[in-house]
This record gives structure tokens, C-alpha cells and sequence, in this order.
């Protein structure tokens, strides 16, 4: 997953082709998640467009499937869509890491950038968005990957809502460690520094504990816990070798 | 319930968490101490969606056995990324030592 080396300034098809081919390993990643997806909402009683549809208009695998478990277990409307508002709350934090690069942008790119965060796309794209160069264009390479995402997505759920109904219990089969793969894959280049260790640590300890919480709060639980866990050994250690105490 | 009353009210509110920063980005003004933070975000919240995959197999019951394939399948992982990386060959090495385990003490 190279970001290309040369950095004279690439034309925007240059960049939205890069973003294309960069994410294609997290793509296959959530190949099995999407079909999953198609596969398990017929049972949840949710309708073949509707499955479609909440794949192309809210495009968050997470929330899709806490929804269809929540569907299927007869909860209410409000609840289900304030799931999807905890579950979902990460990408908010994305887009505060995505703030210093889109201050220049305009409304409609924001929209786009907006619509299309994922995990994945996020986790692209923001390498690309710190590379030093001042290319212009950097919003293209987010677009490449996030729609080769997008398209994957609603193409697999297709396939999980036709082909997947033909296979004898996909679901049992564990196909969702692929992102549990994918996941474990895009972490450990982050792991090269003490702090980010000791974040990754705490953020995975302070999940398991708080995995019982309401609504998957947990999540957002060990996201605050592992970032401020991050900032205070970094300040800590870089205040150090200065301090007189 | 209605599907498309759902998947209308999940798009609306997903949206708006993820453009409502993006959208007044230019009257906000970020903290060299938030900017700092930030950069844990991505590794962070991607540990703490896994980790509870592969400890809490069923949601609820701390499994940390040898048997659980998903755990021996997550150290594969960890251990191709750790060697190699090259994102291609952790996620099929990691899926082939899953199934594998899952084979073996199944």
C-alpha cells in the first residue's frame, strides 16, 4: 500500500486513481463484512430496497448491522437511531483530524469528504492529507478510495441479498474476521512509538471493560480513554529530559 | 416500523455527525494540544471496535483460551503486520490461521 513516492504535483485524476488503488486491500477487507450485511438483513425483516438503500445513504457498516440485530430483536425507532448516533460518533472525531485539511475547501467538497468518512477512507486518506507536499489535489485521492469503497459496499450487499441467501449459513462461517484482519492490519504501522503503544493499549483494555455499557457507549468510552491516555505520555515524555523535579 | 422511515432517520443523523465539523471548519479553530490528540484517533478507535471482536467472541463472555480461534487468528495478524507490511498478506494470512484453528479444536 505504497503512497507513491514522487511528489511533483499530480493531476487530480493522478490522485483519485492512487486513492483507488491504495485502499483496495482495506476494499477486500470488507468484501465479506458487506456480503454479511446483504446476507443477514432478509432475516432481520428488513426489505431488499430498504438493505440497499442503507447501504448507499448511510454507508456505516457498524451502525448497518447493530441495526439489523436491534430490527430483529423489535426495538423502536428512537432507540435504533440512537445507536447509530453513539456507534457512529467516531467519525466525528475523524473529522476533527480531517479539520486542518479541509479549512481551504469548499462547501461541496466538504459535503463530499462528509458523506463518503468511513473507517477505512478516513484511514487512507489521512496519510495522504499528511504528506508534506502542498499538492492542491489532495481531496481527489480521498474521493478515489472513498467512492472504490462506496461502490464495494453497495456491490457486496447486492451480493449478500442475492447470491449470499444461496449459501447455507454464511454467517456462521466467521467471514467477519476479515475486518477483524483488515482492522489489526492498518493498526500496527501506528505502533511505532511508546505513546501510541500505551493509546493502543489502553483503548483495547478500556473496550473489553466497557463492553457491557448501553447503546456500544463503550466505544467511544475507550476512544477518550486511549487518546488521553496517548497525549499524556507524549507529553510527559517529551517534557522529561527539561524537567527539574 | 417503516424501512425507509429507518434507513432515512440512520442517513440523516449519520451525516450530520460526519459533516457538521467539516461544515464550519473555517470558524473553527483547533488547539495545538487537540491537534496532538488527534493523531491517536485513527489507531485508537480501530483498536477498541477489535479487540472486543476477538476477546468477546458471543458480546458478553471474556474468552482469552487457546481455543478461541479469533484470538489465535488475531496474534497471526499482529505478528504478519509486525513482519511484513503489506496490509494483502496480513488480512489472508490472518484468515487462513482463523479457519485453520477453528478446524483443528472444532
Amino acid at each position: 500500500m505504497a503512497i507513491a513516492s514522487d511528489f511533483g504535483v499530480r493531476s487530480p485524476r493522478q490522485e483519485l486513481l492512487a486513492g483507488a488503488r491504495d485502499i483496495i486491500p482495506l476494499v477486500v477487507g470488507a468484501v465479506p463484512f458487506g456480503i454479511i450485511f446483504g446476507t443477514l438483513a432478509q432475516g432481520s425483516g428488513l426489505s431488499f430496497g430498504a438493505t440497499i438503500g442503507m447501504s448507499a445513504f448511510v454507508f456505516a457498516g457498524s451502525s448497518q448491522f447493530i441495526a439489523l440485530g436491534l430490527l430483529a430483536a423489535g426495538s423502536t425507532l428512537p432507540l435504533i437511531v440512537l445507536t447509530t448516533v453513539v456507534v457512529n460518533l467516531r467519525h466525528m472525531l475523524y473529522a476533527a483530524s480531517l479539520l486542518p485539511y479541509v479549512q481551504g475547501a469548499s462547501q461541496r467538497w466538504k459535503v463530499v469528504i462528509g458523506f463518503f468518512l468511513t473507517d477505512e477512507a478516513f484511514a487512507i486518506a489521512i496519510r495522504r492529507y499528511v504528506q508534506p507536499d502542498l499538492s492542491p489535489h489532495k481531496h481527489w485521492y480521498y474521493l478515489g478510495a472513498a467512492v472504490t469503497m462506496y461502490g464495494n459496499w453497495i456491490l457486496c450487499t447486492w451480493l449478500g441479498l442475492t447470491v449470499g441467501q444461496l449459501i447455507p449459513n454464511a454467517a456462521a462461517w466467521g467471514l467477519d474476521f476479515a475486518m477483524v484482519a483488515t482492522f489489526i492490519g492498518m493498526i500496527v504501522p501506528y505502533a511505532t512509538t511508546r505513546p501510541m503503544v500505551g493509546a493502543i493499549v489502553v483503548a483495547g483494555i478500556v473496550a473489553v471493560l466497557a463492553n457491557g455499557l448501553p447503546h456500544k457507549l463503550g466505544l467511544m468510552v475507550a476512544a477518550i480513554a486511549g487518546v488521553t491516555t496517548g497525549y499524556w505520555l507524549e507529553t510527559r515524555l517529551t517534557s522529561r529530559p527539561k524537567a527539574k523535579r | 416500523m417503516n424501512d425507509w422511515l429507518l434507513v432515512a432517520s440512520m442517513a440523516l443523523v449519520t451525516f450530520a455527525i460526519r459533516y457538521v465539523l467539516l461544515a464550519f471548519s473555517g470558524r473553527i479553530q483547533l488547539s495545538s494540544t487537540l491537534v496532538r490528540a488527534l493523531g491517536y484517533v485513527p489507531a485508537v478507535v480501530l483498536t477498541a471496535i477489535v479487540v472486543p471482536a476477538v476477546v468477546l467472541p458471543d458480546g458478553e463472555t471474556l474468552w482469552l483460551g487457546w481455543q478461541n480461534a479469533r484470538l489465535v487468528g488475531a496474534i497471526a495478524c499482529v505478528i504478519l503486520a509486525l513482519w511484513r507490511k503489506n496490509l494483502l498478506l496480513t488480512i489472508a494470512g490472518g484468515m487462513a490461521t482463523f479457519w485453520g484453528w477453528q478446524w483443528l479444536v472444532g
